[in-house]
């Protein structure tokens, strides 16, 4: 909130304080309903027009014990009057559920900021849980912020006492309420949300009416209540360009642009997946699509999931392979048959932090190295990566059509954050979208399995069942044209440069290399990829604002790189790649195109805070 | 003039493939590829409709060698890629071609879940009991205290039955048959064909470079008989070279014994084969040496739905054009900015 010394704003809408932008936070226990309520608030905010980016903050267990810190779940929603990216630095507003989520989630909070917690919850036996020894309400450690104490535990049960509620079931419509006073706080119609009940509490209106009272109760109390340090205020719709919108998660826009993709080739798709954090989202939104050619399979295992893919894409489906590093590791020595064999695949790796099993639930990029390089033999697979929830959806359809354009295996680089976060989408109009065309092969005159597109060096796709065409193919070494089993030096020698000069020909299809801001020949160009794109941008726009000599150029190709990049990077004062990872890309760039581009690396869990980077950029630009 | 045009029926000729054969001289495996070539003439397959697939290992040379589709995969997960290949084209007549390391060590895995999902193929498992391609070492079906190149005291692992734990893990057919046995063999590769669902045999192979004459009791002409009966359903259960044995239950000790049938012999007590009974199939799978024949033919056999016959009639697999995409797109809740940039809840 860029604007917060208000302290006795009125209470009606006419006098309410606008803001041009807000951070919320929710936190409570993983049995709060915290991330309903996250989602509930993230929809009202995009119908009022603002634009928004949302980070849900879960703890890995997933019923850790009640009170605890380690079960402690939080929300967080950025919106605004302007461009929003990122889901923000730190919050603005923190409404914390019991004293393990205000122990966790304040030192996030800034003095100053507006903190609402609930102390029907602050009790002895809640303290010893989240390890508190003294009570935080009382003993002068939230002096510095801008505290509100209501007892929602309290109002919520009497809110809901017509309804016959038992106390537990109560107890759970505090969420709600909560919800409700917020909606009241930023000008946001509880409307939808009453619907939202409606439907999905169908089959037990009780409940339904019971949270709908307890949201409205919250809502009547802050309209009511006349509180030192409460403001109303209201934040204003952003400039959006015109079009048909709704909120997507990363694991939507993926699932959805696979299934678009699909479509756009005329083909089915079959999806197997082995259960992983953070990547099981996607297999369970595709596993609701079987309307739509989509054939989900969860598989035995991580190995079984991408050789049932491929033999898929062998049986003439796009095969498409889902998971996370570890599953990933576990899928190398297939994906090394399906670059030998050269059928279409794509592989969605939604990264977390490693190694080994490391945080499932928390984010990092470092899985760059096993994409691009991750198998043995020199076995080159194009590599795409998706910087925003919405981008999901262009990159799904962007690596089919290069897996069935060019025969090959694609994969691309996600993460949980992506996965997890939502944005505004614009949605597109299928329509409009290009068909996806594939080397399918019919004649059986003259047929060689082998024998390639002079253009794209693809094999033709002669998918069994076809009359005539009848062949073998497998993972041993094969003739450059027959396919037939070959040993013969010269053979091997031109079927490795095949497969590289392949790849590498992928990068002719590329659309233009877009600045994401500023302009080549920059003092300073900062060199991205994946989910770091919202929290870069703005740090790298901000300081263009403040009229420092800087440029932001994306990456959503991995490999093989963009052929105008290296001209973009040898005009540059100086570059620096802010990944998290210890300096994968940067590797990659140094290799490629022999530059001394600079690290900055952070490795946390966390998400990039524009703050940082733009402190780090000044330095850079300083130097 | 009304003439039925003849039928060409196809050879072993049209199911092979002018790829050179590179088994050892002597392997078993010439004899299983000819009994399964057999089998495709004799079932009227469909050189197009049909793809064996393969994972790592001397068998698994075997689709190279079949003028049908083939897929050469990587070492034990055959299984994973004919499921995929199943559930994306159904019509396709899959043949699974594996060995006992391949099978029932790496691939063990892939091996319970294809039999348990029971998606249709014909699984035949080439058991050798050694690892034959990496030159020797032992396998996960190797007789205990076999000395290999990586056991040279004698391997010390007790070995696992393969059908078994294909009866364990859900198989709905389970049969057993020995590549010098090729009478009987083409037979039981028909019933494997007929069987809707993953059928997995269990063909025993004699390999002639580390293990070999490990079959023999069990092949050797005048004595085999002795030592192995063919099941065939609902015939009494009798074996031997003069067919002079019979196998009975004895209810006390809950176990099969052997019954000499001499004159007189009480017949009646005779176990008749059902191979619909999975407690019976296990107590057939479970008889070895040397006092127990070794069960072959079709030990067990109980179809129901298969994988991907279930897993495709919940699908819509009708074209999806532009407009539908669009709907699916829209699900949910959507808003409309307007020129002027305001929203509106749509």
């Amino acid at each position: 909130m860029t604007d917060l010394q208000v302290a006795t704003a009125g209470n009606t809408a006419s006098s309410r304080r606008k803001l041009d932008s807000v951070v919320v936070r929710f936190a409570g226990d993983s049995g709060d309903g915290i991330q309903v309520t996250g989602g509930q608030f993230t929809l009202a905010t995009a119908l009022a027009g603002n634009d928004l980016a949302t980070f849900p903050d879960y703890p890995a267990e997933i019923r850790a014990p009640v009170g605890t810190t380690f079960g402690v779940s939080a929300f967080q929603i950025h919106f605004g009057d302007r461009s929003v990216k990122t889901a923000g630095d730190a919050p603005d507003t923190l409404i914390a559920f019991n004293p393990a989520a205000l122990k966790v989630n304040l030192p996030r909070l800034p003095k100053g900021g507006l903190l609402i917690v609930d102390e029907g919850s602050f009790n002895e036996r809640n303290f010893k849980k989240a390890e508190i020894t003294a009570n935080p309400l009382e003993d002068g450690s939230l002096d510095d912020y801008n505290l509100i104490r209501i007892d929602i535990t309290k109002r919520t049960l009497e809110a809901v006492k017509p309804y016959g509620l038992s106390q537990k079931e109560g107890v759970r419509c505090k969420n709600f309420w909560a919800l409700g006073l917020v909606y009241w706080l930023y000008d946001r119609d509880p409307a939808p949300t009453e619907e939202w009940l409606k439907a999905k509490f169908r089959n037990n209106p009780k409940i339904a009416e019971a949270n709908i009272a307890a949201m409205h109760a919250g809502h009547a109390y802050g309209e009511t209540m006349e509180l030192d340090g409460f403001g109303a205020y209201t934040v204003p719709p952003a400039p959006i360009a015109p079009g048909q919108y709704r909120t997507v998660t990363g694991a939507e826009a993926m699932a959805w642009g696979l299934v678009v993709a699909a479509g756009l080739a005329d083909k089915e798709m079959m999806f197997a997946s082995y259960p992983i954090t953070p990547a099981s989202v996607i297999l369970h939104h595709l596993a609701r699509l079987s309307d739509y050619r989509v054939t989900t399979f969860q598989a035995e295992d991580e190995i079984a999931a991408v050789c049932a893919a491929i033999g898929a894409s062998y049986a003439g489906s796009i095969g498409v392979t889902s998971s996370s590093g570890p599953g990933i590791a576990l899928k190398g020595e297939a994906l090394g048959l399906a670059v030998a064999v050269e059928l279409p695949l794509v592989v969605v790796n939604s990264q977390r932090a490693g190694p080994s099993t490391g945080m499932p639930t928390k984010t990092e990029q470092a899985d760059l190295f096993q994409a691009v390089f991750g198998r043995n033999g020199d076995a080159p697979m194009a590599v795409l990566a998706v910087r925003s929830p919405g981008d999901a959806f262009d990159v799904a359809v962007e690596a089919t059509r290069i897996a069935l354009t060019y025969m090959t295996p694609v994969m691309i680089l996600t993460d949980g954050y992506i996965n997890n976060a939502a944005e505004p989408w614009k949605i597109p109009d299928v329509r409009n979208m290009v068909a996806i065309d594939a080397p399918y092969h019919t004649q059986a005159e003259g047929f060689h399995p082998f024998a390639r597109d002079p253009e794209t060096l693809a094999r033709p796709w002669a998918i069994p069942g076809t009359p005539g065409l009848a062949h073998r193919i497998g993972g041993i070494e094969r003739d450059a044209l027959t396919g037939n089993i070959s040993y013969d030096p010269a053979n091997h020698q031109k079927m490795t440069d095949l497969r590289a000069a392949k790849i590498r020909g992928i990068a002719n299809s590329y659309g233009p290399l877009e600045m994401a801001a500023g302009k080549p020949g920059a003092a300073l160009t900062v060199v991205g990829w994946g989910s770091t794109y919202g929290a870069v941008n703005e740090a790298v726009q901000d300081l263009i604002g403040e009229g420092a000599d800087i440029a932001h150029v994306h990456l959503r190709h991995i490999w093989p790189l963009h052929p105008d990049l290296g001209d973009v990077l040898r005009r540059a004062g100086r570059v620096v790649v802010p990944e998290m990872n210890n300096g994968q890309l940067l590797t990659l760039l140094r290799s490629e195109y022999l530059i001394d581009a600079r690290p900055l690396d952070q490795v946390t869990g966390q998400p990039f805070r524009i703050g940082n980077l733009k402190a780090a950029f000044r330095r850079h630009l300083e130097a | 003039m009304n003439i039925a045009t003849p039928v060409m029926k196809r050879t072993i000729k049209d199911f092979t493939s002018d790829q050179e054969v590179r088994w050892c001289p002597g392997c078993g495996d010439y004899a299983i590829l000819k009994a399964v070539q057999k089998t495709l003439v004799d079932i009227d397959a469909d050189p197009d409709r049909t793809v064996f697939v393969s994972g790592i290992g001397c068998a698994a040379r075997f689709p190279y060698y079949v003028s049908t589709y083939g897929f050469h995969t990587i070492h034990g997960r055959a299984p994973a890629f004919a499921t995929g290949i199943k559930l994306s084209n159904p019509e396709l007549d899959v043949w699974l071609i594996t060995g006992d390391g391949d099978a029932l060590s790496i691939g063990g895995n892939h091996l319970v879940h294809v039999l348990r999902r029971n998606v249709d193929m014909q699984i035949l498992l080439f058991n050798n009991e050694i690892y034959g391609l990496t030159k020797g070492q032992y396998s996960p079906t190797t007789q205990k205290g076999t000395r290999t190149p990586s056991s040279p005291q004698g391997s010390v692992d007790a070995p696992l039955s393969a059908t078994l734990l294909a009866l364990g893990a859900g198989a709905r057919f389970v049969a057993r048959g020995i590549d010098r046995l090729q009478k009987d063999l083409p037979g039981i590769l028909a019933r494997a064909h007929a069987h809707k669902g993953a059928s997995f045999v269990e063909i025993y192979q004699n390999c002639i470079i580390y293990n070999d004459g490990v079959f023999e009791g069990l092949t050797e002409k005048g004595i085999g008989e002795d030592h192995r009966i063919l099941l065939e359903h609902g015939k009494p259960m009798i074996f031997g070279r003069n067919r002079d044995k019979g196998l009975v239950l004895n209810h006390d000790r809950l176990a099969l014994e052997v019954v000499d049938l001499g004159e007189g012999a009480d017949t009646g007590r005779l176990l008749v084969h059902d191979e619909t009974n999975k407690t019976m199939a296990s107590m057939l799978a479970a008889m070895e040496g040397p006092d127990m024949p070794v069960a072959l033919g079709v030990l067990y056999c109980n179809p129901d739905a298969s994988y991907e016959q279930e897993v495709t009639a919940r699908e819509n697999h009708d074209r999806v054009d532009a407009d539908r995409l669009n709907a699916m797109l829209r699900q949910g809740r959507c808003w409309t900015v307007g020129e002027d940039g305001t929203g509106s809840g749509g």
